[in-house]
């Protein structure tokens, strides 16, 4: 009897074992010719799911859907195909997405792939793209490097800029406020201790210095800080009329709400990433108004607002206001680049190099791979965060310091 | 003996053609594959006999992937390996000096936040003495090199693992596995023994993360101290069985495709399947891979 049931479970976990194997060496490639393979592999786990999946995944949901219900994709010849995706979950690990790009690359053959979330992952995968062929349209990525990157690899496109890209749009803006007498030179700084916020204090330090602007307070914080009270009264009795946090989700959350509970107050408070997201007006009911933070977008333009309207219709969340409709125009770029020259991933990368595309965010046109003409500072105001800067460009809302107090 | 030799050496030279045979997706895997049976192989080297569950595989190989990342630009490569190794081997010596006197369950602990720990003073360093985060790796090598390399540091580490158990120190680690008190009595010096066996553990654990750290290009703490390396490489030795030499390959393979083969058809219920694996194995293979097919091959003789 054990014997029996001891056979039956090895020839289980043998059979089992043997499937498994098969089908992974074998892929599942039920490629049909009419339809347009596009694959990514994301971070659907792990501690870059929350960016993922609310920059990342939705757009390219998005994307996907309004191509398909359009009839599909557009070819030179005037035909249209589907497309199929194939994604697949890096659960937030370097050598997994390394490997899921081979596999989208090698087993699957797909026509095109898309980015992962992250600064980090989108170089760990870029040798290879450029290796397979790939153009790489890199959104969430904010780096200095990206002019050295476009020499190493040909096909790869930068559309978000550079830290210091970010922290001298804000030196300008505070040094000017301080010139017209809005706000004393003193500004207390705190930036999280990771990539992100390392790039932009040390690019604000000097920014700063130049603007005239003296740091009086400047301090790192890791990465998970929940409790940012002592911080924050430090910030507040440094003097300083403006507060400035190259700060995280959810540190950036607890760091608002902190500040209203501490009556914490300063003339201008500007906030990293999360201040766009759709949530912080929830958590910050009518404080939002008067917050900065990186990004924005022009309150009036009627395919911003067309495009919120589709991504809250077809996610169920509306975009937010930084990477959100950036990502979305990288997809456009992409889907007219391949109207114009077809499938040939050379003549796309071309094309999206050198060629003008008419987006959500106006025409866009690259300039030596990068995409230049972005918003680097926003604000909230009147329940939108409008773009700020740069202010010589159409749509620029004016900014407003000081920011309105707490209300509560 | 030499019969032995001669297939273990075969099999590795054979392994070496690999690259030319499978694509870039395939000999992805068998880098996967090789990386994890020399993590789960070193790991067994100490943990096997001595029977201190390590979760310490991480902080040692990111260690290695840091090296690189750190020196990659200034010094020869085959000398960055060997700083790698160094550091390592400091690293474990420290922390074996300071730890191997912990008993069970409060090595697992330590051993866990070992890894946590060097995560948060490289990245204090690298915030407040270098200014950076985020450091990039731009060596010249191919998947098939880092492959090459990977298989050369598995034959050692074989080799490591054979002689061991075939020597008096393996024959000391299985007495202090079994009862340290006795290990103590018949005159073995039993911090050393066990420090030994971390140090050469760890300096292998710590090559593996320099060999690959060139794949990932760019590196900061939160990738490469990411703790489910730690658990895989457990999980792995164990389903093979931690106390035979060709135990951790046997959990390495199959359970490394299995891992790939879910993520690449369910991407995502992945985390949830995985877990109903982990339980199925721990009810099913309790002792390990190779000790079920003991069993069944013996008929149940060996209860």
């Amino acid at each position: 009897m054990t014997d029996r049931r001891r056979v039956l479970r090895t020839t289980a976990f043998a059979v089992a074992a043997l499937t498994a194997a098969t089908s992974l060496f074998t892929g599942q490639s039920i490629a049909s010719a009419d339809t347009v393979r596009i694959g990514y592999a994301v971070s659907k786990t792990g501690p870059n799911s929350a960016g993922t999946g609310i920059t990342t995944i939705p757009n390219y949901v998005l994307w996907v859907k309004d191509v398909n219900e359009a009839g599909g994709l557009k070819l030179p010849d005037g035909s249209r195909r589907m497309i199929e995706v194939i994604e697949y979950d890096d659960r937030s690990s370097s050598e997994e997405a390394v490997r899921a790009v081979e596999r989208l690359a090698v087993q699957d053959k797909v026509d095109f792939i898309l980015p992962p979330w992250g600064t980090g992952f989108n170089l760990a995968i870029a040798p290879l793209m450029d290796k397979f062929g790939y153009p790489q349209l890199a959104v969430t990525a904010v780096t200095d490097m990206a002019p050295k990157f476009v020499q190493r690899w040909k096909k790869s496109f930068w559309f978000l800029g550079g830290g210091s890209d970010y922290s001298k749009a804000l030196a300008e803006i505070l040094g000017s406020a301080h010139k017209s007498g809005q706000i004393n030179n003193k500004v207390a700084v705190v930036s999280v201790a990771d990539g992100f916020g390392i790039d932009l204090i040390k690019s604000a330090r000097p920014a700063f210095k130049e603007a005239g602007l003296e740091l009086v307070f400047d301090k790192t914080y890791p990465l998970g800080t929940k409790d940012f009270n002592s911080l924050l009264t430090e910030a507040k009795t440094s003097g300083a009329d403006t507060f400035v946090a190259f700060s995280y989700p959810p540190g950036t959350f607890g760091m608002a709400k902190q500040s209203k509970v501490l009556g914490f107050n300063p003339k201008v408070m500007y906030l990293g990433v999360g201040v766009g997201f759709p949530v912080f007006t929830k958590i910050m009911g009518p404080d939002v108004a008067g917050v900065m933070s990186l990004g924005g977008v022009d309150p009036n333009s009627q395919d911003f607002k067309d495009y919120a309207a589709r991504h809250t219709a077809a996610t169920t969340n509306s975009p937010d206001f930084w990477a959100s409709s950036v990502t979305y125009a990288s997809l456009q770029t992409l889907q007219q680049a391949i109207e114009r020259v077809g499938l040939d991933r050379d003549a796309v990368a071309k094309e999206i190099s050198t060629g003008e595309f008419d987006t959500i965010l106006g025409k866009i046109k690259l300039e030596d791979n990068q995409l230049r003409k972005l918003w680097w500072t926003g604000q909230w105001q009147d329940g939108s965060f409008a773009a700020v800067s740069p202010n010589s460009r159409d749509g620029a809302s004016s900014v407003v310091i000081p920011k309105p107090e707490w209300s509560q | 003996m030499s019969k032995k030799f001669g297939l273990f050496g075969g099999l590795l030279g054979l392994l070496a053609f690999a690259p030319l045979v499978f694509e870039d997706y395939g000999l992805g895997l068998m880098i996967g594959i090789v990386s994890y049976a020399i993590l789960a192989q070193a790991w067994s080297l100490f943990s096997g006999p001595t029977r201190y569950i390590s979760l310490a595989t991480v902080a040692f190989y990111g260690v290695g992937a840091y090296v690189v990342a750190v020196l990659n630009e200034d010094l020869a490569y085959p000398l960055i390996l060997l700083i790698a190794v160094g550091t390592g081997l400091v690293m474990s010596l420290a922390v074996g000096i300071a730890t191997l006197r912990l008993a069970g369950v409060y090595f697992v602990i330590f051993s866990f936040g070992l890894a946590e720990l060097v995560r948060q003073l490289i990245t204090w360093y690298e915030v407040n003495v270098s200014g950076t985060l985020g450091r990039y790796i731009f060596l010249p090598f191919e998947a098939r090199h880092i492959y090459w390399m990977l298989l050369v540091l598995a034959g050692v580490t074989f080799a490591i693992a054979w002689w061991i158990r075939n020597s008096r120190t393996g024959m000391a680690l299985r007495v202090i596995g079994e009862d340290e008190d006795v290990a103590s009595h018949v005159g073995i010096n039993i911090t050393r023994t066990k420090l030994l066996l971390f140090a050469i553990s760890a300096s292998l654990m710590t090559l593996v993360g320099a060999i690959q750290a060139p794949r990932w290009v760019y590196i900061e703490p939160s990738i490469v101290f990411n703790p489910t390396v730690s658990f895989l490489t457990v999980i792995m030795a164990l389903l093979g069985g931690p106390h035979r030499l060709l135990g951790p390959i046997c959990g390495v393979i199959p359970l490394f495709l299995l891992f790939e083969w879910l993520s690449a058809n369910f991407p995502n219920h992945y985390s949830i399947l995985l877990g109903g694996v982990f339980i199925l194995i721990v009810f099913l293979l309790p002792k390990g891979v190779l000790e079920f097919v003991d069993r069944f091959r013996l008929g149940g003789a060996a209860k």
